[in-house]
């Protein structure tokens, strides 16, 4: 199971790149694989103001669905569009082609885990 | 005992299994003082007694071949191959096809319903069934509610007077405003629905033809309703939509209709059929099940339930609705009755029923004080205001086995002399001249 | 199979149902017509019925196949009840009719068949009255919830939340969203509900529990009198999903119990065919203290022995559907009912439940029957074990169809991982149950040895696994013209 080191992760199994001040935000490889192959991505539109631990949209499966929270607050800048045609990169990519958000953030949620801390909430 | 195939040896056998001695061992688990008090039924029957007692309970209903009643609920021909294929015990008892490979028969017809319906409403996506007319009317105004993100709701008092009993009912707790805008003698001022439609408005609601049998165009409403941002609701006479303007050409966001009159028979209010339709647009707000074309390993076509994450299966309380069973075997009768007649059959019997209520309306109006109530064009069903009580006209007529129609004044103030006359291929020009007559002795009565 | 659509001839003609005289236009202005007649399928009778008939023989059905869908009551339907409900004065009666001056004369049957149907489910129950009028399970639900709502209004109550178990019906929480509650989650503690539980999410601004006994493990909730206790302490009602009624009829009456509101799925208790997914029925018993706000028009007996709609019904609700509820299936019912009476319908109850455990105890050493040595009409079992060999519950439901069964309920309770639900009702007989636990049996040796062989399962149905993911990604809901 890939968990990328350099990356901030959520108990609800977002993770989040930090650049300067934007963050941007996926969900784990883990995430994915419990879901299974994800058939839609509902995500806010540019200008949204999120607080952290709101929630920003939802994932679905077949057979599952599963709502989004943010671990950041902040504005959102940008949103992966390729995502409408192609949901499926959440699956194959959820790192890199599968990002969801970029969010201009002015707080992080205190409750971040490291690489290392994410992996032993899935092993216990 | 009926239905139970055990003979007492099995009995025997599979409670020695279980290593207990009686039937009663199985409910160890309900304490005696759990028990039922009484259990006070009467002893079972034969299959012929219970046959013969149906019988004689529908016997104890009158009935009157003359019949003129509609108020939204027509008795419409339905081909013998209706019954005859729909009653096929493949289709009758099968549950919710959830094993998609046991079930393509009826994820198959529900493709082809779904087809149907979106080609006859011209709309880009109808789902496999809700209840009926009403409940696709309350589902309708709960997507765009969600869709919007607001909550006021403008109806037009024509839209039909039980169904929006319904929406109030069963949105009771959920702190809309459902605002209803008021008609004159049966026909609503459609600048007046345009006026009501703000900033804050989810919907609006319309009904065509009207409750009071006027075919109207809300492509105006619909466009003022589009400007604010509001989703354009319009439910709809499924027989008549063979020759009416249709939801998708008047830019309707959800176009529902009560599916009776597709081969449906009136069975005392039900079960009938809630057809839902709407844009591509709101394809994931459009509630219960849907069937999607797809491939199998092989690549071969197969049908199956999809978008199955909107559902209360598996959102639970974030669920577009809670609908689980739906009406599947009425959408099944209502594609059979479509495939039977086809478009030019569909098209005869509302033409035929067309035909006939002008017929009457036509020798009607010409009755002494006797008034047509629209001034709008109509289809099958038409008002007229009586020199007196409709109800007095009403049961007069039945005691000669006429039913005239049906009375608004049940639900409309100041309509107790009105009277909503409907008429399908069913009924014929004989028919209708006893109608007159029966009419024009009453009428002559009041007048005296 | 091609479609309808795709078999249809331009200008081959069906069934006329008339002949009319003049066009559309003659009497509508061209602006309120449409531009082209729909695309419908234009077929001649026979290919209608060839298509139709082709179709049903794709399904699997109760008439066809063993059925043991858990929570489903896949029951035989008596062929006397479609017999009696097509009879035509019920089946051609307008819903109106009684509401014509005089008119309930003109109904009087079809008034004494809703009248004793309920008076029927309240015998059975134990309830004080009920309403037909919801149009299936989740309606009934729903009308509960408002019924509910209703009740604490008048009493001045000020409640926001309904309690569902983990273990409830996914309609359960969405009833309750849908009426307007904030859902509580209750954690099962060994499959049932207890009182600790309940404590811990219990306060006055909870409505009601919503909850089925036995619940949807097949288990009997034995601590129900404590809690009715607790639950009325603060006000709050009970609420009984009858998907399980079947389990208890003669043994338990809901109402003696202490329930305040219930639902009865008449297409899964009653016998009523399910169509394919309905129509259901799911009427709505109450008690005393809320009997004032059920919908209305309710339907009364005169001293003199004659039916009537009686409106005056202040404090009600309003109304759920247009009329009186599914009348064609509530005649479908009635028949089995009295068909059936007061002893058959104590042993159905009875051999659904022996026909329950002795499936559990044949193939309890196969699977993991979770909680129970006692089961009652239903037992959820997990196939987990088998996990381990890459098979899942969804495999073992795709290898059951190669069988000539149908699958059992599976994933659901989602509290029992790789779950296998099972219900075979009280109409199966043994030969039947013992064959589908040969066949299950057999399957899950395979499963340790050959897993590949129910990962291609089925072989034999008219088509092999469908794609689900591309149906959702693709969404091809219609056929194009």
């Amino acid at each position: 199971m890939s968990i990328p080191e350099g990356l901030k992760y959520a108990k609800t199994h977002e993770w989040v790149l930090i650049e300067g001040d934007t963050a941007t935000i996926g969900i784990t490889a883990f995430a994915q694989e419990q879901l299974g192959d994800i058939t839609f991505v509902e995500l806010p539109p540019a200008g949204t103001s999120l607080g952290s631990g709101d929630e920003f949209g939802s994932v679905e499966s077949v057979k599952a669905a599963s709502e989004l929270y943010s671990p950041v607050s902040g504005e959102v800048i940008a949103v992966n569009a390729d995502l409408e045609e192609s949901p499926g990169l959440i699956n194959s990519d959820p790192y890199h082609g599968g990002w969801m958000i970029k969010v201009k953030f002015s707080g992080l949620s205190p409750e971040l885990l490291s690489s290392a801390d994410y992996s032993k909430l899935l092993e216990a | 005992m009926p239905f139970i195939p055990h003979t007492a040896e099995e009995t025997e056998a599979m409670l020695s299994l279980l290593e207990l001695k009686t039937l009663d061992d199985l409910f160890s688990y309900i304490p005696q003082e759990m028990r039922p008090g009484q259990f006070d039924l009467p002893d079972g029957l034969t299959e012929y007694e219970v046959i013969r007692k149906l019988e004689d309970m529908s016997g104890r209903n009158a009935g009157i071949p003359l019949n003129f009643m509609g108020a939204g609920f027509y008795n419409h021909v339905i081909p013998a191959a209706v019954d005859a294929l729909s009653s096929r015990g493949e289709f009758l008892t099968a549950y919710t096809p959830y094993q998609a490979e046991a079930a393509q028969g009826t994820l198959q017809a529900i493709f082809e319903y779904q087809t149907a319906i979106c080609r006859l409403f011209e709309m880009d996506v109808a789902n496999a069934s809700v209840y009926d007319g009403g409940s696709a009317i309350f589902e309708a105004a709960m997507m765009a509610v969600r869709a919007t993100r607001r909550a006021r709701l403008v109806i037009d008092s024509t839209v039909h007077p039980l169904y929006r009993k319904m929406l109030s009912t069963l949105t009771a707790n959920l702190h809309l405003d459902i605002v209803t805008i008021t008609n004159s003698d049966g026909l609503t001022d459609k600048n007046r629905l345009i006026a009501a439609i703000d900033e804050n408005t989810a919907a609006v609601i319309v009904q065509n033809p009207t409750f009071f049998g006027n075919a109207r165009d809300y492509s105006d409403v619909f466009e003022a309703a589009k400007n604010k941002g509001a989703l354009a609701i319009l439910s709809v006479y499924p027989v008549m939509q063979a020759v009416l303007k249709t939801p998708g050409e008047m830019g309707a966001d959800i176009a529902v209709a009560d599916g009776q009159s597709l081969g449906q028979p009136l069975n005392f209010g039900g079960p009938y059929l809630g057809i839902m339709s709407c844009t591509q647009k709101l394809v994931r707000q459009i509630p219960g099940r849907i069937v999607g074309r797809t491939t199998d390993q092989e690549g071969k076509t197969g049908y199956v339930l999809t978008l199955q994450a909107r559902e209360q299966h598996i959102r639970r309380a974030r669920a577009t609705s809670n609908i689980c069973s739906n009406q599947a075997l009425c959408a099944l009768r209502a594609l059979m009755q479509l495939c039977l007649l086809g478009p030019q059959g569909l098209a005869n019997a509302a033409r035929r029923s067309l035909e006939l209520a002008h017929y009457a309306a036509d020798k009607i109006a010409l009755l002494p004080k006797v008034a047509m109530l629209n001034t709008a064009p109509f289809c099958n069903e038409f008002a007229v205001r009586l020199p007196g009580k409709a109800s007095d006209a009403v049961r007069k007529l039945a005691k000669t086995g006429i039913l005239p129609g049906v009375l608004p004044g049940l639900w409309y103030p100041d309509a107790d002399a009105v009277l909503l006359i409907a008429c399908t291929e069913k009924n014929n020009e004989a028919q209708i001249d006893a109608l007159v007559e029966a009419l024009r002795s009453w009428s002559r009565e009041m007048v005296i | 199979m091609k479609t309808v659509f795709a078999k249809s001839v331009s200008g081959r003609l069906g069934v006329m149902p008339a002949t009319p005289a003049d066009p559309a236009g003659k009497f509508l202005p061209a602006s309120l017509l449409r531009k082209k007649a729909p695309a419908l399928p234009e077929l001649s009778e026979l290919d209608v019925v060839r298509h139709f008939t082709a179709l049903s023989t794709l399904n699997f059905s109760v008439d066809g196949n063993f059925y043991p869908l858990g929570s489903c009551t896949m029951k035989f339907n008596p062929k006397a009840g479609e017999l009696v409900a097509a009879l035509p004065r019920f089946a051609n009666a307008h819903p109106l009719l009684p509401q014509l001056p005089e008119g309930e004369e003109l109904a009087q049957g079809s008034l004494q068949a809703v009248w004793e149907l309920e008076k029927s489910l309240c015998e059975i129950n134990g309830m004080n009255a009920f309403t037909l009028q919801p149009m299936a399970g989740a309606q009934g639900e729903l009308t509960g919830a408002l019924l509910i709502a209703a009740y604490h209004k008048a009493a001045g109550n000020k409640k926001n939340k309904i309690i569902c178990p983990d273990s409830a019906h996914g309609t359960n929480p969405a009833t309750a969203a849908l009426a307007g509650y904030e859902v509580i989650n209750l954690e099962s503690q060994g499959g049932l509900i207890t009182p600790e539980a309940l404590a811990n999410v219990l306060d006055d601004g909870v409505a009601a529990l919503m909850m089925t006994c036995p619940n949807t493990l097949g288990l009997f909730e034995r601590h129900l009198p404590a809690l009715v206790e607790k639950l009325h302490a603060v006000d709050a009602l009970l609420y009984y999903d009858g998907a399980n009624l079947n389990a208890v009829m003669g043994r338990m009456r809901v109402g003696d119990v202490g329930f305040d509101v219930v639902h009865v799925n008449l297409h899964k208790t009653m016998s009523t065919p399910h169509g394919g997914g309905g129509p259901g029925s799911g009427p709505v018993g109450v008690s005393e203290r809320l009997t004032p706000f059920l919908p209305g028009p309710r339907v009364v007996k005169d001293p003199d022995g004659r039916f009537r709609l009686k409106t005056d019904l202040p404090q009600s609700i309003g109304q759920v559907t247009p009329f009186y509820g599914h009348f064609g299936v509530f005649v479908k019912a009635l028949a089995y009912i009295i068909r059936l009476g007061k002893s058959g319908l104590a042993r159905a109850s009875d051999y659904a439940v022996l026909n329950a455990n002795y499936m559990r105890k044949r193939l309890e050493e196969y699977l993991d029957v979770p909680y129970t040595d006692l089961c009652m009409h239903e037992f959820a079992a997990s196939a987990s074990r088998y996990a381990k060999h890459g098979v899942h519950a969804l495999d073992i439901a795709k290898a059951l169809l190669d069988k000539g069964c149908h699958a059992p309920t599976i994933y659901f309770p989602l509290i029992v991982k790789e779950c296998l639900m099972i219900e075979p009702t009280e109409t199966e007989n043994k030969e039947t149950l013992d064959a589908f636990c040969d066949d299950l049996i057999a399957l899950l040796q395979e499963a340790e040895k050959k897993p590949e062989k129910l990962h291609a399962a089925p072989v034999t149905m008219p088509v092999r696994r469908l794609d689900e993911t591309k149906a959702a990604r693709d969404m091809v809901l219609k056929e194009n013209v």
